[in-house]
């Protein structure tokens, strides 16, 4: 253990040592270096490291308290199963990039100032963009192309927040910023494109479900928490995060719903859980706060979870849609109960991680006096039940028989979704370690009546929704399925409206995007008329040209300086 | 004061003399070997004068030698303050390292029986750099311009072994940069003429009586049409894209790091030193000429390096859009600015020298620097490409590089100016690094996204091509990370500046 080191350079440096081994030898890498950055955290201890002078900036490499140090663990935790999940996967870039845009994220989380942040910042858009890369499909090259950019513009825009920051202020100090004036405005909205608020969340849907396999499971855990914590570190309690935490939890729904591909389906209602995050950080309550850490830990648990349960489904049978699944659980019954675990723990079951998060956001909510905010939180709670607690497991393991007949997950990725799975049931049966562990001294109890009542009557009405739909075959993407026989509660038009509105959101969205496409394109197509090679700006003209040019700029200098001529003074 | 006697008092003019004499030694001489050993060794005591003159101007304050013996205003006298300093370290430097790199790649490009007259073209060249920054005699400038460039003139056309446009893009720099330094003469006339004298410091302190005088305003537009011309600021850069791309590749590496930014010091010299930076954006507003050029020249010009086909064009185009940087730091007009444009010359030196120097290799290896010739690249020569991403990196300004560096003190400095035209240059600035990312993207894609073309050699530069290319790629990171050097010289520079004013 080396003094003030960042934990993140642990595994940054170790990943050094990828292209230099092979075998059993990397393998072990792997597993050691994210135990070995934990180890690194809890031996540092709370505190502040690695101080120095740049250009004039004090820079501040390692700063470990509660809210960072929560954070860091989750990170580790995630870095060894995602290690875990990948052992049988042989490609030297994949375990490379992986590992330097995991101790990056854990590196940016300790970051003391926000050019250490800056740096590790980028660093993880471009380490993981090899992630989706690895896939080597032109799809995947293109995804990730659109992904690279935007995460590079979130780092650029975050360097101009940071520059401003410092003229205002003369501080590039990462701690509360709050939002009041472009600098901090800058600062949010970079935040907001790695933390995919709404309208700035496409690449996350566009770019997940084209990484490899194990690669999804690593991105889902890393980018946009690490924009979580950096919302919670700068901007707790901003008001306009409640707004736009709401929508989030909201809209993505409607997609899910629709969407037919299943890892998409989840980087959906990834979206959708980041919203209840930002609403907590929004709210900025110790309680809510603590919620949003707490919910962070359970989320990267049960949506780790998840993914890497569609990913050994498509890694085994070569497609997660949810049009060809169906009736694996004959083939697969261990990734299904897994699966199933996830999908309790993502709709907030009692005794799931889930459960003893989310209700702490939502009891800020209540405690606030935020009524709509906390009704909006209620339905996105059955929605998320809905598209991900039931759709997911649903259409993958039962629903109509497939006849796809496949061998169980390998053993590295059953062990991985072990792990993942013993968290979310571990932290909702004893909550208490994990509220250890909150930047907050933890005063909560989610195990009261009310809640519990509440949860179930919620988590029924949703099964309830998808029952019905599912019977009448308005449940979109998949075809009608018999094993369900419900007759009552004929029409149920709120629902119906629900999905119109989802279809129009998709119609009036895409019509935007192709409007943007297309301003995009003439852009481009002018620079490249313009600016091309041979073109107008890019043309060697002839010298005889190039001389007027000179002389019409001459006299035109000449007659701009004419206006400053005075007379000489009398010799 | 240090003993007339001592070696070290004639170190101002060991500097220019040893290479100059040196050239027509070396025009005599054959052989792959000597010339090419003669010119190092010049270059490199040259450089060590450089260092210990800008190390005795920083303790000591300026320095300053008279030619002959014969007192300032009437004889030629050299000057040796923190920026000029700076200039002769920065081009001797980098001249010695491009040096290193040349005895191979040059045997591939120019003829054997020309090798002595292309070193001593190249001394000379470096003899007119370094003269131009140490004289402090606006006439001797530009019998060091000449100098300059009637040998780089020589230099680009010896690429015509190679391509035989080469010759066109030198008789074309001939024509324009005769111009340029036309112009130059003529303001220098013009200020001769109401000053009667040639001597800067002499100038600058009599600039105040006649300022407003109308010969005084063609001067001044005269002397910074001219230099423009000459530094390749946009709109005047055509000659510039095609010299680069046609001339052999340490002579590009060479330019790209030293040629223009000669010009800009002397463009920094007139403004702040003889005109006054009072002058130059008080009584005539240079800054409203000067600023809107670059800021179309950068974002223009990185426009167009994204859409060329050929690596040395594309960097060239490039060269011209951060020449553009530097050019806005100057017309900032505060120390801060000041400060910006200096570090960036010394910054853009040694990266683009750097990257011109890793284009050079896969010249060297592929035999070819167009883009649809360099496909894969990053697998035929794996440590040359990475080098040519970390220079990249530094040319769009990640952290840790130089570019950052200078892209930082920018950036505040223009925040300085308030907030409309500040913001907005600042989202130029982004803008620009963002085109940046693209060119430099396109590169990157053509070495590691294609497959090399069937049978392709796969197959590393030697190490004397390396080696050099690699001091130049790791010192850019040195002064991106440990920025005391570079920052402290050029803000002691500035702070001398506007204060001499």
């Amino acid at each position: 253990m080396i003094e003030g080191l960042n934990p993140g350079f642990i595994l940054i440096f170790g990943a050094v040592l990828i292209p230099l081994t092979s075998g059993i030898i990397r393998s072990a890498v792997t597993l050691i270096l994210p135990l070995l950055a934990l180890a690194q955290l809890y031996w540092l201890g709370l505190g502040s490291w690695g101080h120095f002078d740049f250009l004039g900036l004090t820079i501040e490499m390692t700063r470990v308290d509660p809210l960072a140090r929560i954070f860091g663990t989750i990170f580790c935790i995630a870095s060894f199963m995602g290690m875990v999940y990948s052992l049988h996967v042989k490609d030297t870039m994949q375990h490379f990039v992986a590992l330097i845009y995991m101790g990056s994220a854990i590196g940016a989380v300790f970051a003391g100032d926000m050019i250490t942040l800056f740096v590790f910042w980028e660093l993880t858009a471009i380490s993981s963009v090899f992630l989706i890369w690895a896939s080597r499909t032109e799809r995947a090259y293109k995804a990730g192309m659109r992904y690279l950019i935007m995460q590079v513009s979130s780092g650029v825009i975050l360097l101009g927040g940071i520059i401003l920051y410092y003229q205002d202020t003369g501080s590039i100090a990462f701690t509360y910023i709050g939002l009041t004036g472009l600098a901090s405005g800058l600062i949010l909205v970079a935040f907001g494109i790695k933390a995919a608020f709404p309208f700035l969340h496409n690449w996350m849907q566009d770019a997940y479900p084209e990484a490899t396999v194990t690669g999804t499971v690593i991105l889902s855990a890393f980018t946009t928490k690490l924009a979580i914590y950096a919302l919670a570190r700068a901007f707790p309690g901003t008001d306009i995060l409640i707004p736009i935490g709401g929508v989030m939890t909201i809209f993505p729904i409607f997609y899910a719903v629709l969407e037919n591909d299943l890892r998409r389906v989840l980087a959906y209602s990834l979206n959708n859980q980041l919203g209840f995050m930002v609403v907590g950080i929004g709210i900025g309550t110790e309680l809510s706060i603590n919620g949003t850490a707490a919910h962070a830990f359970a989320h990267i648990m049960y949506k780790s979870l998840l993914f890497m349960c569609m990913g050994a489904v498509l890694f085994r049978t070569g497609t997660a849609k949810a049009s060809e699944l169906g009736g694996l659980y004959k083939s697969m019954p261990v990734t299904m109960v897994f699966c199933i675990i996830g999908a309790i723990s993502i709709a907030g079951f009692p005794l799931t991680g889930g459960f003893v998060s989310k209700a702490m956001i939502q009891s800020a909510a209540g405690n606030a006096d935020m009524v709509v905010i906390w009704l909006v939180m209620l339905f996105a709670s059955a929605g998320v039940m809905d598209h991900s607690g039931i759709k997911v497991p649903f259409f993958t393991f039962f629903a109509h028989d497939s006849g796809i007949r496949v061998k169980e997950a390998p053993l590295n990725m059953l062990l991985a979704m072990g792990i993942a799975a013993f968290f979310c049931i571990g932290i909702g049966v004893y909550p208490d370690a994990l509220y250890a562990l909150l930047p907050y001294e933890p005063t909560y109890h989610p195990y009261t009546a009310s809640h519990v009542i509440t949860s179930l009557q919620l988590l029924l009405f949703a099964v309830l929704a998808f029952t019905l739909l599912m019977r009448y075959k308005i449940y979109p993407p998949e075809l009608r399925s018999t094993n369900l026989d419900f007759d009552w509660f004929y029409r149920v038009p709120l629902k119906w409206l629900a999905l119109a509105i989802g279809r129009l959101i998709v119609i009036v969205w895409t019509w935007i995007i192709g409007i943007a496409n297309d301003v995009v394109r003439k852009i481009i197509t002018t620079t490249a008329d313009t600016h091309g090679d041979g073109k107008v700006m890019a043309r060697t003209t002839a010298s005889g040209t190039a001389v007027m040019i000179v002389v019409a700029i001459l006299g035109f200098v000449m007659v701009f300086f004419y206006r400053y001529a005075q007379q000489p003074p009398a010799s | 004061m240090p003993n007339m006697f001592a070696l070290s008092s004639q170190y101002p003019v060991l500097v220019i003399v040893l290479p100059l004499l040196s050239a027509p030694l070396c025009a005599l001489l054959r052989g792959p070997i000597f010339p090419w050993a003669l010119t190092t060794a010049m270059s490199a005591l040259a450089f060590f004068f450089s260092v210990e003159l800008l190390a005795a101007a920083a303790a000591g304050g300026p320095l300053s030698y008279e030619i002959g013996g014969w007192a300032a205003p009437w004889g030629i006298e050299y000057v040796v303050d923190p920026l000029s300093g700076f200039m002769l370290v920065i081009i001797s430097g980098i001249s010695t390292g491009v040096l290193l790199f040349a005895r191979e790649s040059i045997a591939k490009e120019v003829p054997g029986h020309q090798l002595g007259l292309f070193f001593s073209a190249y001394l000379l060249a470096l003899t007119g750099m370094l003269g131009i920054c140490i004289t402090g005699d606006a006439f001797n400038v530009f019998v060091f311009l000449e100098i300059m460039s009637l040998s780089s003139y020589i230099l680009i056309a010896m690429g015509a072994r190679n391509d035989r446009r080469a010759l066109t893009a030198a008789f074309q720099y001939l024509i324009i940069g005769t111009v340029g330094a036309t112009f130059y003469l003529i303001g220098v006339g013009l200020i001769y003429m109401m000053t009667g004298t040639l001597n800067m410091a002499d100038i600058a302190s009599r600039f105040a009586d006649i300022e407003g005088t109308r010969p005084i305003l063609a001067a001044v537009g005269f002397i910074v049409i001219g230099l423009s011309i000459k530094l390749a600021l946009f709109p005047f850069h055509v000659w510039l894209p095609n010299a680069y791309t046609y001339a052999p590749s340490i002579v590009t590496a060479f330019f790209a790091g030293t040629a223009t930014k000669v010009s800009i010091y002397l463009l920094i010299r007139f403004i702040f030193t003889i005109f006054g930076p009072d002058y130059s954006f008080g009584g005539v507003d240079l800054a409203d000429i000067l600023l809107p050029l670059a800021v179309l020249g950068f974002l223009s010009m990185s426009m167009v390096a994204i859409f060329q086909t050929n690596l040395k064009r594309l960097l060239a185009y490039s060269s011209v859009a951060q020449l553009g940087y530097i050019v806005l730091g100057i017309a900032l007009a505060s120390e801060a600015g000041l400060t910006a444009a200096l570090l960036h010359i010394f910054n853009h030196a040694i990266v683009k020298t750097g990257l011109f120097l890793s284009v050079g290799c896969m010249f060297f290896a592929a035999g070819s620097v167009y883009l649809k010739d360099l496909h894969g690249i990053g697998k035929r020569m794996p440590i040359t490409t990475f080098g040519f991403v970390l220079g990249g990196l530094g040319l769009i300004g990640v952290p840790l590089t130089p570019g950052f560096i200078s892209k930082w003190y920018l950036v505040v400095a223009a925040l300085e100016k308030g907030s409309v035209l500040g913001y907005s240059l600042v989202a130029a600035l982004m803008i620009s690094s963002l085109l940046a990312v693209i060119y430099i993207w396109r590169v990157v894609e053509v070495a590691y996204f294609r497959d090399p073309p069937e049978g392709a050699a796969k197959g590393e530069a030697s190490l004397s091509l390396l080696v050099p290319t690699w001091i130049f790629i790791l010192g850019s990171f040195y002064f991106g990370i440990d920025t005391t050097l570079n920052v402290g010289f050029a803000k002691a520079a500035a702070a001398f500046l506007m204060g001499g004013a």
